[in-house]
């Protein structure tokens, strides 16, 4: 009944209008966005983004010529939305691998040296990669990952927030169970991979969401590393679009679009482990 | 592992387990293995090579010192200018995504609100968007055209359009205000978690000593989102400082009108990809360095003062 009052309140009720309207603040660029995908290019240099709804000109033109074409731009977009997936993948997979490993390294054992790898963790986790970027980019060369998947994957794959969040997740886990499991006959990688990584999903849960739309939404680097238009990742062969010839606009909205779309249907579904992992850095605080 | 092989099974078990204990003592080192190559080829490698390259002039083919020339060349319009506009853009971001994310959590965590999941859920869904994407919405959104959003919402209030990403001030705003789309949502979630993590006794007593809800807030609330002030105000800066797509996203990757848009990243990319002047590069990355070090110190200083209260 309590409940019931508060509800009915003018102060509530002009709480929830003030929610209203940023809800709406919050979805109008997508909206807009997703309003433009339907019109031609002309419209959007005529008229600029707008939120008209015109039928006359409104139709599915540009997803026909991304989905059908196979010319210019248009023939890009899907090898860079493969890219973005087969980076994304494989970056996910080998980041989440390898830092659980650390992590639990760092919490389970102890071991010489183990507090000043985590300190080093920590300051890797605090420096931006911006510092070094340009003698990364010349060890690239070296190492011939130019223009590679590899060279896009490998320097950011042991990364030092999973690694620290993970250490975090394994120190709360019970250390009798690695004895039980050691006088089972288990050793030392059996532990992990049977006994503590089904301990830590839900660890994993919120690292892989963290990680792979940090990967999908990834720019400065694969823009360094990767040199030619068929080995661009989606964010990176949008920006390429973005031409004052204007001539690719087609792709560009409707591929963004196609680039959020991913994201926003996984969102529906997974939002618990979205809303964890995006806000993992609060357990520094 | 024993040397001689017998049929004691006595041997052997002891054997096997003096290679577990072994194993044991390896295992970890094992565990950590790949930070420790990682933290060697990828981080302190290029790092010291950072810190030389500053100190060098690096041609195709031929380096070589050149003392602190590259420093001295960082006292210039292009690199104040880069500066001052990270410095600008980080003073409104942490302006604007402190208070505004922590109302719209408070207001999220009170019972007052109908629909909390759905507007938390919402004011999220920004959050997932490519700062690409965000980009591309927000330059065609402040357009010069008369019909482009901004300009159309100026004539409303009988305000002529505007070329906004010509103009220092009000490209500053564009960019704040993509910021203030993109990230209010997280902020706000940090500050939801924070708020859920107050003990709801506090409030209790705190009511019946007679304190209303403003009351509450300033003598509770704010105090105990201190530690997620101060962390979110630490990355606020780290980001503001090493901002580099947005800007690149508003004016497509060329230099803006007088460096309007021009930042300390976007200044290393410029350097070092279009003039292939990598050692000036490097010394506009350890500016960077140093600059983010005072802030971590200072965040040293901020969450330790907050121990000492508590």
């Amino acid at each position: 009944m309590d409940k019931r009052v508060r509800f009915g309140s003018l102060s509530s009720i002009v709480l929830l209008l003030a929610f209203i309207g940023f809800a709406v603040l919050a979805l109008f660029p997508l909206y807009a966005l997703m309003l433009a995908s339907f019109k031609p290019a002309q419209e959007l240099f005529r008229y600029g983004l707008n939120v008209r709804w015109d039928l006359a000109v409104m139709g599915f033109e540009n997803y026909k010529q991304i989905f059908l074409s196979h010319e210019g731009s248009a023939g890009h977009f899907f090898g860079w939305y493969r890219n973005s997936i087969v980076i994304t993948l494989l970056y996910t997979v080998i980041c989440l691998l390898v830092s659980s490993m650390v992590g639990y390294g760092l919490a389970m054992y102890e071991f010489k040296g183990r507090n000043l790898l985590f300190t080093l963790v920590l300051v890797v986790m605090m420096l931006p990669v911006e510092i070094i970027i340009l003698p990364l980019y010349k060890l690239m060369i070296s190492f011939t990952l130019i223009n590679s998947i590899w060279g896009v994957i490998l320097p950011f794959v042991v990364a030092p927030l999973p690694i620290f969040f993970f250490r975090q997740f394994a120190l709360g886990l019970p250390k009798d169970f690695m004895d039980a499991a050691r006088i089972d006959g288990c050793n030392e990688f059996g532990i992990f991979f049977r006994v503590m990584v089904p301990l830590m999903l839900p660890a994993f849960g919120a690292m892989t969401i963290l990680q792979a739309l940090q990967s999908w939404n990834n720019f400065l680097w694969p823009l360094i590393v990767l040199r030619t238009t068929e080995k661009f990742t989606l964010p990176i062969g949008l920006t390429s679009l973005l031409s004052p010839m204007g001539n690719n606009y087609e792709v560009l909205i409707a591929g963004s679009v196609l680039a959020i779309l991913p994201i926003l249907i996984l969102f529906i579904f997974f939002q618990r482990y979205f809303v964890e992992g995006l806000t993992v850095g609060g357990v520094k605080g | 592992m024993p040397t001689v092989v017998t049929d004691s099974t006595k041997n052997k078990l002891a054997g096997r387990r003096r290679s577990k204990l072994n194993m044991q003592i390896v295992a970890p080192y094992l565990f950590v293995m790949p930070f420790i190559l990682s933290f060697i080829v990828f981080f302190s490698y290029p790092l010291i090579q950072a810190m030389l390259m500053s100190f060098q002039e690096v041609l195709p083919g031929e380096t070589r010192y050149i003392g602190f020339d590259n420093y001295k060349k960082l006292w210039n319009e292009d690199f104040f200018q880069a500066l001052y506009n990270n410095t600008r853009y980080t003073f409104w971001t942490v302006v604007v995504l402190i208070p505004l994310p922590m109302a719209l959590a408070v207001f999220l965590n009170s019972k007052l609100l109908a629909g909390r999941n759905f507007f938390r859920s919402t004011l999220f869904i920004p959050a997932l968007t490519s700062v690409v994407v965000a980009g591309i919405i927000f330059r065609l959104m402040f357009g010069e055209l008369d019909n482009s959003l901004m300009n159309s919402i100026l004539h409303l209030v009988g305000i002529p359009s505007q070329k906004w990403l010509q103009s220092s001030s009000l490209s500053m705003l564009a960019l704040i205000i993509l910021a203030t789309w993109r990230w209010v949502g997280i902020n706000m979630l940090y500050y939801l978690s924070a708020l859920q993590n107050i003990p709801k006794d506090m409030y209790e007593s705190a009511s019946l000593d007679g304190a209303g809800p403003i009351r509450s807030f300033f003598s509770i609330t704010l105090p105990q989102l201190k530690p997620i002030t101060i962390y979110v105000t630490t990355i606020s800066i780290y980001g503001g400082y090493a901002m580099f797509t947005e800007s690149y996203m508003l004016w497509g990757g060329k230099a803006s009108p007088q460096g309007i848009g021009l930042t300390l990243v976007g200044y290393i990319y410029q350097q070092g990809f279009e003039y292939f002047d990598l050692g000036f590069g490097a010394a506009i990355g350890i500016t960077l360095l140093g600059i983010t070090l005072v802030v971590s110190m200072l965040q040293l200083l901020a969450s330790g003062m907050f121990k000492k209260e508590a």
